[in-house]
């Protein structure tokens, strides 16, 4: 990777974590401030004894409850990331595939100049990985039991070479806020809807006058705010996935590059294919870290408009092809001084 | 007037003379550094050396002239000093150690008992590690290298005492042929 290249990746990859996190708690804002003003349009025909709402202390508690998301995204998303999917960490290699994977890490550390990252294992038949953390220098891998003993020692090392990339490049960073954010912002759409639900609103509304006079206005409001409340999950979803799509290609390329080896990627891609069963241990959440989805591959597998939006990664034949075309290229180089050379073995 | 310009070319002079300094300071540090990268992962390997011959020694006893490469080979890149000669004295060391893990793969009971397959896998990573380290030197040298070479960088590159520095080439094809001794792929 040139220089150039890796730093515009590590640019876009900040800009579009100070965005995330700005977009985060301007959306918290908008949910805490909107329901302060259909409150405060509720109540402003109220005759003068009843309540008056003109402080909007919605909005100020919603802020500072994004702020504290945010913040501990930032120091205990990683953390909470693993923890998810209750992995362990790798501190003293036992088993002989424990201490190839550690040797492998060790191996890519160098080739890409990155700190060498904490290595755990995720205790899951299937073959899967993932990268996780906000900075190169505290950086996590993770590896199912499933991809140690499925791999060659080369396909292991592609795979871990593509999670140094993500790491490398700053992907993580964005990825793992992301994860972290999703999740509280989930939990945070379903705790509102129990609420209403059990018309913590309207009750507090119903002792009121009728709202005849409160006019259209406040009603606006309102229902653009629960709209938008209702959908947040389904956006930030979509959201999530469409950010790391491309971001793959990417990785695979640059994990390439750090291995020379591209046929042992894409052999290893094909191999995570074919194991059909879901990654049980990896939740949605965290579906877009990982080296292949952990969930529908059948979705994966597909094109089209659908599974353009909601698959989280690429189809893997597609970056397979890509992989494979990477590995002609480079034979071909090599049979092209292949007078004062022979091929690599 | 003319005194303040003079004055002022003196100074830029001055500056870029201490900029460029130290950018080649920075540089043939970096080329150290990456050198003692390799150094670590080649001491390793030759710590590793003499254990895998003790391990296989019992049980390989009438292959002793493959066994006697090994440690000679062993013995040469341990003593062996410069760029160049390091890389060949380890380029021989590889190619007597692949030889030493095609004949293990003859011998299965050898190969079932834990350590010899924990030995190859460390083997097999620090020769991967030498071969990272090594693209590592070799991009940080060539940089020094040409940054050295360029005018006017050139002009000071005496002053900086800087030399170029050797590249770790692979010189023979058959060492390009066997540069990862893994035998184990499954």
């Amino acid at each position: 990777m040139s220089s150039q290249n890796l730093f515009a990746q590590q640019q876009s990859n900040r800009r579009r974590s100070a965005l995330l996190v700005a977009g985060f708690l301007i959306f918290f804002a908008w949910i805490g401030f909107g329901g302060d003003l259909s409150y405060y349009l509720l109540t402003r025909d109220a005759p003068p004894g009843s309540y008056h709402h003109t402080i909007p202390f919605m909005g100020i508690a919603t802020v500072a409850f994004a702020a504290v998301i945010a913040w501990s995204a930032w120091k205990r998303g990683a953390r909470r990331v693993l923890w998810a999917t209750g992995a362990w960490k790798v501190v003293e290699a036992t088993t002989p595939e424990q201490r190839r994977l550690v040797n492998v890490v060790e191996e890519m550390s160098i080739a890409s100049g990155v700190p060498q990252p904490t290595v755990w294992i995720v205790p899951d038949p299937d073959p899967n990985a993932f990268a996780t953390g906000v900075d190169p220098r505290e950086a996590h891998i993770a590896v199912t039991e499933g991809m140690l003993a499925t791999l060659s020692r080369d396909e292991l090392q592609g795979v871990v070479a593509h999670e140094m990339a993500h790491i490398q490049n700053l992907d993580i960073r964005l990825m793992t806020l992301l994860a972290a954010m999703v999740g509280a912002v989930a939990l945070l759409s379903d705790g509102l809807r129990n609420f209403m639900r059990f018309g913590g609103f309207g009750g507090r509304r119903g002792g009121g006058s009728s709202k005849g006079g409160s006019g259209p206005a406040g009603f606006i409001v309102l229902i653009v705010w629960l709209v938008t409340l209702l959908l947040a999950p389904l956006l930030s979803r979509i959201m999530a996935m469409a950010v790391s799509r491309n971001r793959e290609y990417l990785a695979d390329a640059t994990a390439a590059q750090f291995t020379r080896n591209p046929a042992a990627l894409a052999s290893a891609l094909e191999r995570l294919d074919a194991a059909s069963s879901a990654t049980r241990s990896i939740s949605r959440g965290a579906a877009h870290l990982c080296i292949v989805d952990p969930g529908e591959r059948r979705l994966a597998a597909r094109d089209g408009a659908v599974a353009d939006l909601f698959a989280s990664h690429p189809p893997i034949r597609h970056r397979v092809v890509r992989l494979r075309g990477m590995a002609f290229q480079q034979t071909k180089r090599d049979a092209a001084v292949a007078s004062t050379e022979s091929p690599p073995a | 007037m003319l005194g303040y310009i003079l004055l002022g070319l003196v100074a830029i002079g001055v500056v870029w003379l201490i900029a460029t300094y130290n950018t080649l300071i920075h540089l043939k540090n970096q080329v150290i550094n990456g050198w003692k990268q390799i150094d670590v992962q080649l001491k390793r390997r030759h710590d590793l050396v003499p254990n895998l011959v003790n391990t296989v020694k019992g049980a390989m006893d009438f292959e002793r002239e493959t066994m006697e490469a090994v440690i000679a080979a062993r013995n040469s890149a341990v003593n062996a000093s410069g760029v160049k000669q390091t890389a060949q004295a380890e380029g021989m060391l590889t190619q007597a150690l692949g030889k030493l893990f095609a004949l293990v793969e003859a011998y299965p009971d050898l190969k079932a008992t834990g350590n010899i397959a924990q030995l190859q896998e460390e083997l097999t990573s620090t020769e991967n590690k030498i071969g990272f380290s090594r693209q590592h030197y070799n991009d940080v040298a060539t940089h020094y290298n040409t940054k050295q070479a360029m005018f006017p960088t050139n002009l000071i590159a005496g002053i900086a005492k800087a030399s170029p520095a050797e590249l770790w080439e692979i010189e023979d094809d058959s060492e390009r042929a066997v540069p990862i001794v893994d035998l184990s792929s499954k």
